[in-house]
């Protein structure tokens, strides 16, 4: 089986789709001449044409809206935010608009759009590049929220959340666009939302991440195995829907739980994992919830964003505080 | 001190004059028994927004924004549209634009009375629902445009928003994005000189909203928003511009709002009654009825026979809506998703039968006990 990177993955799912389905229509900022600011569309233009990969103004809140609109025309549309920390100027229309067109309508108007997104830090970009925020997303209803971590994930994932006939956030880690690397059938397939995969068992602790982290994740376990500590890793693949069988699954048999995210601390997406775990396993609990996430601080500039991203040795620290408890 | 360039306005078309007189040479397009139509559509609107003032002050309906003096602007566009084939993308003042398409007056009262059936709109009505989200609809009318386009189809989209609406920037993206794709679209700026109470002039310094359409590399019109055959006439030209495939026009109708802004606004606090008495003497009814007169179309008692036919039917769509089933909790659930997340459908069941005790089914005993 060859192995992809995660943006030859997207880009094999994005292919795959609109060689499909002639409904699918891929728009967004740079993504037809250019292929994409990461390639992640590279060459489709040429396959498919200008009329179904579309150069956009610069302009998210268009992108996204006019979506809305393809959508209402019977339309799949895939638009793409050039970084997530720009969606803020989508976020009216994602929010007001396309998590809530077929609430509002009572399912006379679906919205079948997958709006893709890169997102995450430690790659020395420029201010709002970097910014992780998901749990704003995942505090709008209607939507869901998909974070793959592995390449395979990305292109199954991918597949599934264009078939899907509710909006998906589909968030793309641009750390992992060439680093993460692993075996992706040729042949198309899809890998549902909201399962949770275990990427790594463990009987003390298991830390529960998504999309980036797990790498943190899977290294910070490695390490923690080194103290003499047995750690499991839980992917979440996807927010919304989330995987709460799999996350009791996870903490019950052991009792202890670190949840890790690049997201700023407060009101992210580990306070409602923190939350949901006291819900499902109060009682298997040995020992309080360890969170490891970014400060409550803008994301920023690179001198100092090694320090603002969550660490190995900081997902280590809390399972040794857990584990001390 | 010199003044700032500007752009000259031009002279607002004008082909039906307040006294109810063609200007001259024009003969109008409007003409038959779809103006009567168009007349009628006029007629009801001022009868909805009547009974609707008053259901609301008796507490039997929501909030509700009235169209009373902009009659002429949204049926005069809305009667340029082929309802088989085009849409209308309403803001939220344009009700009879969205009858035509084949929204039910029922379903419109359902949604005042805060009813989620109200924007449930019918399967080959070619309208989406009201947009609150001041704006918001305008990128959509672009991208199902765009879309009708793209899939080979002759579809317009008609999209309406206002003066106060035109400062979003949601306006300015899909104006533009519109004379990029030449997407089949009309844009139907009703300037009707309020934003609540912020007057047009702290709205924009531009001396006209119709002039933004050269900025966009677009056709752009201003009209006498008050004359029902001036606004046909731009929207048709419009109209059959968009289906040739010449791209977008921005039509500024300029009207004026002769209500308050909504059943919950004070417009006294803020307009002059010497503005408002000039403005009414331009209503967009009466020149319609003082040209229908003397053609010999209609005469009083013909009028009031109408009238009492347009009451009888309000009165039958609002008990319709009245005897609607009173949503159960389900539909605080139904149609937020396709396919709803597990957790979703477990508050559903939570909603309908509440747990009795705040541990989850299945957990395990205290952890003093286990151990």
């Amino acid at each position: 089986m060859p192995e992809l990177t995660m943006v030859e993955a997207i880009r094999s799912a994005l292919g795959s789709a609109l060689a499909a389905d002639e409904r699918v229509i891929v728009l967004g900022q740079d993504v037809g001449v250019n292929g994409g600011v990461f390639r992640a569309t590279e060459g489709l233009q040429e396959r498919f044409g200008a009329d179904r990969v579309v150069d956009m103004p610069l302009a998210e809140a268009v992108i996204v809206g006019s979506a809305v609109g393809l959508a209402c025309s019977g339309l799949v549309p895939i638009p793409e935010l050039q970084f997530l920390g720009f969606g803020s100027q989508a976020f009216h229309q994602i929010e007001g608009q396309v998590a809530r067109y077929r609430f509002r309508s009572q399912g006379a108007y679906g919205m079948p759009m997958v709006i893709r997104a890169p997102f995450g830090g430690n790659v020395r970009t420029p201010e709002l590049h970097s910014d992780s925020h998901e749990a704003k997303y995942v505090n709008t209803p209607g939507l869901k929220v998909a974070m793959p971590a592995t390449a395979y994930d990305a292109k199954g994932m991918l597949a599934e959340a264009i078939r899907d006939p509710d909006p998906v956030l589909f968030c793309e880690p641009l750390r992992g666009y060439r680093l993460i690397k692993d075996e992706v059938p040729e042949e198309d397939y899809t890998v549902p939302l909201g399962r949770a995969r275990v990427v790594r068992e463990g009987s003390d602790l298991v830390i529960v991440a998504y999309s980036a982290a797990v790498v943190i994740a899977e290294r910070a376990a490695q390490a923690a195995a080194e103290h003499g500590y047995s750690v499991g890793v839980l992917d979440l693949r996807s927010l919304v829907p989330l995987d709460v069988d799999a996350l009791r699954e996870a903490v019950a048999p052991c009792g202890r739980a670190v949840v890790l995210h690049e997201g700023s601390l407060t009101a992210g997406f580990g306070a409602e994992l923190v939350a949901t775990i006291q819900e499902e396993a109060f009682w298997s609990l040995h020992a309080p919830i360890g969170r490891v996430a970014a400060p409550d601080a803008p994301y920023p500039p690179g001198t100092v964003e090694d320090l603002y991203v969550p660490t190995v040795e900081r997902v280590v620290a809390a399972i040794r505080a857990a584990m001390e408890a | 001190m010199s003044a700032a360039p500007t752009i000259d306005p031009a002279e607002p078309l004008r082909i039906l004059a307040p006294d109810g007189t063609l200007v001259g040479g024009h003969a109008p397009a409007l003409e038959g028994e779809a103006l009567l139509d168009a007349w009628r559509a006029m007629l009801r609107s001022r009868v909805n927004d009547e009974r609707c003032f008053s259901l609301q002050r008796q507490g039997r309906m929501g909030t509700f924004s009235p169209v009373n003096g902009e009659e002429a602007a949204v049926v005069g566009s809305a009667w340029a549209l082929d309802p088989a084939r085009d849409w209308v993308v309403p803001q939220y003042r344009e009700l009879p634009a969205m009858l035509r398409q084949g929204y039910r007056l029922a379903q419109a009262l359902q949604y005042y009375r805060g009813h989620p059936a109200g924007s449930q709109i019918d399967p080959g009505a070619h309208v989406l629902p009201f947009q609150i989200s001041l704006a918001a609809q305008i990128p959509h009318a672009v991208g199902l445009a765009w879309g009708l386009r793209h899939q080979g189809l002759d579809g317009v989209v008609m999209t309406y928003f206002g003066d106060g609406a035109s400062s979003e920037g949601d306006a300015h993206e899909a104006l533009n994005l519109a004379g990029v794709r030449r997407a089949p679209v009309v844009f139907v700026l009703k300037n009707n000189g309020w934003a609540i109470s912020t007057p047009v002039r702290k709205q924009t310094a531009a001396a006209s909203f119709a002039a933004r359409a050269a900025g966009y590399g677009i056709a752009g019109e201003l009209v006498d928003g008050n004359d029902l055959f001036a606004v046909h006439d731009a929207c048709s030209r419009a109209v059959a511009r968009a289906r040739a495939g010449d791209g977008p026009t921005l039509i500024e109708a300029r009207t004026y709002r002769m209500g308050p802004h909504n059943t919950s606004d004070d417009p006294t606090r803020y307009v002059d009654p010497v503005e408002l008495e000039e403005r009414r003497a331009l209503d967009p009814v009466v020149r319609v009825r003082r040209y229908l007169q003397s053609e010999g179309l209609i005469d009083e008692e013909s009028e009031q026979r109408l009238v009492a036919e347009l009451r009888a039917q309000f009165d039958a769509a609002f008990a319709e809506a009245e005897a609607s089933e009173q949503p159960a909790v389900d539909a605080l659930f139904d149609h937020v998703y396709a396919e709803p997340p597990a957790r979703l459908e477990r508050q559903r069941a939570d909603a309908a039968a509440p747990p009795a005790r705040a541990a989850p089914p299945g957990a395990a005993a205290p952890r003093e006990e286990r151990r």
